[in-house]
């Protein structure tokens, strides 16, 4: 494997971020010094190489994520608590307990290398389990030797975050499932190659006694097929023919079953013809295509997490004069809870002391901090940014906004429109058709010929079984998923690339989608003459320096080349603070600016430094727009789609992206309600729209729009109700999806034309009782495997 | 022909053994995580020292 290609010289060796200026952080790996870009990724990387597992680098494929300040701190002894325990950890015997986490950070598998080796070296770690798909992982210890929170401690040293992983169940669940579709797969694979091989003595001609003694031997190697293997196929037959449907499992099970109940007959009254070889390739090659539709679905259900993921599973409460560390779900109305700087709120309240400023995008889409001073609400699921504060607990659970906007989703959700598969709507032709040329071919052989009439009859129905015809939508719609999955675009739901190429109107998010989401330093003017544009960045950068607000990433890469003393923050105004005997001050206009000037341009986010004399700069900060977001509005506009642009941000913000971008339409201020209904009036008005966005306050439109796409770096709850996720920081993909998508329809038309072009020529054959058993078997098998290669195409990228 | 007698018992025998190992490997989980297992092969430690050093620290040899 290369080497960690990705990373250049000028970024951090750990998580390839561009390094600070003058401050770096060195760790030795390998005898060779390695430069990181903050004292967390030195951390990582220090306990990495002390651990001898510097080989890490060499093995991994893309650069770590940069560990947050809270992860090589946190304190993880609550989870020591049974209680808390009870819900992800589960005892295997009296000495040894399994832990089920989730962890955060997993990039590629040499991080599961990382993670087995390095937890593999504690005393009473027994076993390591990672899925690198589910970032799960199951660990067995022994808790008389170690205790939870050290193993999880040592997990976040590395750069991992373990969550606990409460939805074991449903984990269990598709275990199972998984492990059943393997074990149908296999008999029917062995039932398959030995009935086949069996056929091969029955075609050659095998003498009169030998002939019976052969059609019982397939008879008994392909019945565990046709009772274990071919199961699924009845049930979801059977179940759709109770709710009055007709879909692709019905004339497949009827194929199935008539074909084996014909054969079966003809072996006991030893007359006609049996089918057993072709029913059980015929019963393998579909399962082998529902397998991998299975594995490429569950391959997409990465991260699926609800809500509650936002509310920490941990709170600080004042009980009996102190503070005390207890779970969540025992908080109650009217406790006294501390938060502290860098947490969510853990529940709906009032501010009692402190002052600070929270993030409550999920709810506004509003990427600027909130300030909130005593008396002002809280709400869960928010980020408490800068200082610690304690709140009155107001409501819990069920009753916080947070739950409010979930169950705006799920309403949204309800009302999505429903897309009815291609191939179940061909289904329904097909099965009708089937049994009436059948019908008919018995009758006028009745008439012809009484004695041939059932055998002609049953190779109609085995001739024309759609094999080829169930595997034509499947196939394509699983190689496409794949080859979209290695380019970084996850479909997890199932109807995207049928429905996509209907998509007529793109509504597109602006903050994190269509800009980078971070704010960065757009230009600095410097209003005193002679001042070194440099130092002044410097300056700001000191100022700024243990501040968590969004602002202060924007100067990052200058810190650490002075030092500020008396450092104050003023919540929604600005900074303050000493660098060398000079007092300066740093923030809004009215705040840092001495001779009330005012702001000379709307554009972005305008800031001013200023000291005892006066002002010194005027820095504007902006979002910027990602690079690849004017490609991909030409690339749409190509393919005749409308865009439109939709957000929560100030309308002067919106419209410097929508006319940077030739955006004609666009709206600003939106809330998600204002979102969800505009996404409704065009869908009333008959178009069939397609979203993209990040933030929580566009997941009800997400979860709504007939296709949506989610960003990378989306919020979790964002990501679960996406119908296609982007794994890569990038909005390329989005038109690949779009072309792709595209191709599939054209394959699958292509697919359902061949196997219906085939059926097309064999049915009359078998009319006039012209087709062998062994020519049904190469007939279905030839037009199954055309279609399968056909779809195989579709792995390519032109 | 009548070895066909012998071979065609043998075969099923065969068959029944393969079946069972293939639904013990399943049931064993072998075939549950399949992504993660394909990788775990060029990840093989051909430099000892480096990692027995942290391993005899800890009084536990890696797996």
């Amino acid at each position: 494997m290369p080497e960690a290609s990705t990373v250049t010289p000028n970024d951090c060796y750990h998580c390839g971020l561009p390094l600070p200026r003058l401050e770096h952080y060195p760790v030795e790996i390998d005898g060779v010094e390695r430069l990181m870009c903050c004292p967390g990724c030195q951390a990582v990387a220090t306990a990495i190489a002390d651990g001898g597992l510097s080989r890490f680098y060499q093995y991994r494929q893309a650069s770590s994520q940069k560990p947050t300040d809270q992860s090589t701190s946190s304190d993880y002894q609550i989870y020591n608590d049974p209680d808390v325990q009870s819900e992800f950890v589960l005892p295997l015997s009296r000495q040894q307990n399994q832990a089920n986490l989730l962890l955060q950070g997993i990039t590629c598998a040499a991080c599961t290398w990382l993670i087995e080796k390095h937890l593999l070296a504690i005393d009473g770690v027994e076993s390591v389990r990672i899925n690198v798909t589910s970032f799960r992982a199951q660990i067995v210890f022994e808790p008389d030797v170690v205790e939870l929170s050290d193993i999880m401690q040592q997990l976040a040293l590395i750069g991992y975050q373990p969550h606990p992983a409460t939805d074991e169940a449903q984990v269990k669940l598709e275990q199972r499932e998984n492990r059943l579709a393997l074990m149908r797969l296999g008999v029917a694979g062995f039932g398959m190659m030995q009935a086949g091989m069996v056929a091969v003595g029955l075609y050659t001609g095998a003498a009169d006694q030998w002939q019976i003694v052969l059609r019982w031997l397939s008879l008994l190697l392909s019945t565990p097929v046709v009772l274990f293997s071919a199961q699924p196929f009845f049930r979801a037959a059977w179940r759709s023919l109770r709710a009055g449907q007709l879909v692709m499992d019905v004339p497949v099970s009827l194929a199935i079953i008539l074909g084996f109940g014909a054969s079966l007959w003809a072996t006991v009254t030893k007359q006609g013809d049996v089918y057993f070889e072709s029913i059980a390739m015929f019963v393998f090659l579909l399962l082998v295509g529902r397998y991998l539709e299975m594995r490429s679905r569950a391959r997409s259900r990465i991260g699926r997490s609800n809500v509650a993921q936002l509310i920490p599973a941990v709170a600080t409460r004042w009980q009996e004069g102190a503070w005390v560390q207890v779970a969540v779900r025992q908080i109650s109305c009217g406790d006294r809870v501390r938060i502290d700087a860098g947490q969510n709120i853990c529940a709906d309240g009032v501010v009692l002391s402190g002052s600070t400023s929270v993030n409550e995008a999920f709810i506004t889409g509003e990427s600027t901090p909130v300030a909130k001073a005593a008396g002002s609400t809280v709400i869960a699921g928010s980020e408490n940014i800068d200082s610690p504060i304690e709140i009155t607990v107001e409501s819990v659970g069920s009753g916080t906004r947070l739950s409010a906007v979930e169950r705006l989703i799920q309403q949204a959700e309800a009302d999505k429109p429903q897309q009815l598969a291609l191939a179940d709507r061909v289904a329904r032709y097909f099965v009708a058709g089937v049994l009436l040329v059948c019908l008919a071919v018995f009758a006028v052989w009745s008439w012809l010929d009484s004695s041939r009439a059932l055998w002609v009859a049953l190779s109609v129905l085995v001739v024309t079984c759609p094999c080829a015809l169930a595997l034509a939508m499947p196939t394509a719609l699983t190689t496409a998923t794949e080859a979209l999955r290695k380019r970084g675009v996850l479909i997890t739901r199932g109807h995207v690339l049928e429905t996509l190429p209907h998509i007529d109107r793109v509504l597109l998010d602006k903050t994190g989608t269509l800009t980078t989401g971070r704010m960065s330093l757009d230009q600095l003017e410097v209003v005193r003459q002679g001042e070194n544009k440099e130092y002044l960045l410097a300056v700001i950068a000191a100022l700024e320096e243990g501040s968590r607000h969004p602002i202060a990433n924007a100067f990052n890469t200058w810190r650490h080349q002075l030092k500020a003393t008396d450092i104050q923050q003023h919540l929604g105004a600005g900074v303050e603070g000493v660098i060398d005997g000079k007092h300066y001050r740093f923030g809004r206009f009215d705040f840092a600016a001495v001779s009330g000037a005012q702001p000379t341009s709307t554009q972005g986010l305008q800031l001013s430094l200023s000291d005892e004399v006066g002002q010194l700069a005027k820095v504007t900060l902006n979002d910027p727009i990602r690079d690849e977001a004017s490609t991909l509005l030409h690339r749409l506009s190509s393919l005749d789609l409308q865009t439109e642009l939709l957000s929560g941000d100030a309308p002067a913000n919106v419209e410097r992206v929508a006319t940077q971008l030739n955006i004609n339409t666009y709206r600003s201020s939106a809330t998600p309600e204002d979102k969800l209904s505009h996404l409704a009036t065009c869908q009333d008005r008959g178009d069939t729209v397609a979203m993209i966005g990040d933030g929580i306050n566009d997941v009800p439109v997400l979860a709504k729009a007939d296709v949506s796409f989610a960003m990378a770096q989306a919020s979790e709850l964002a990501a679960t109700h996406a119908d296609v996720l982007l794994l890569a920081d990038s909005l390329d993909p989005i038109s690949d999806t779009f072309e792709k998508a595209a191709q599939t329809r054209k394959v699958i038309r292509q697919n359902l034309t061949l196997s219906l072009l085939y059926n097309a020529i064999a049915l009359p054959l078998a009319a006039c009782g012209l087709v062998t058993p062994w020519a049904a078997a190469i007939g279905m098998t030839a037009s199954s495997l055309i279609v399968v290669l056909n779809a195989m195409r579709l792995a390519r990228w032109s | 022909m009548n070895s066909l007698f012998f071979l065609i018992p043998i075969a099923l025998v065969f068959v029944a053994i393969a079946i069972r190992v293939l639904l013990w490997a399943i049931q064993s989980g072998q075939y549950d995580n399949l992504d993660t297992e394909a990788h775990r092969i060029l990840f093989d430690d051909d430099r000892k020292p480096a990692v027995k050093k942290s391993a005899t620290d800890n009084n536990k040899t890696p797996k």
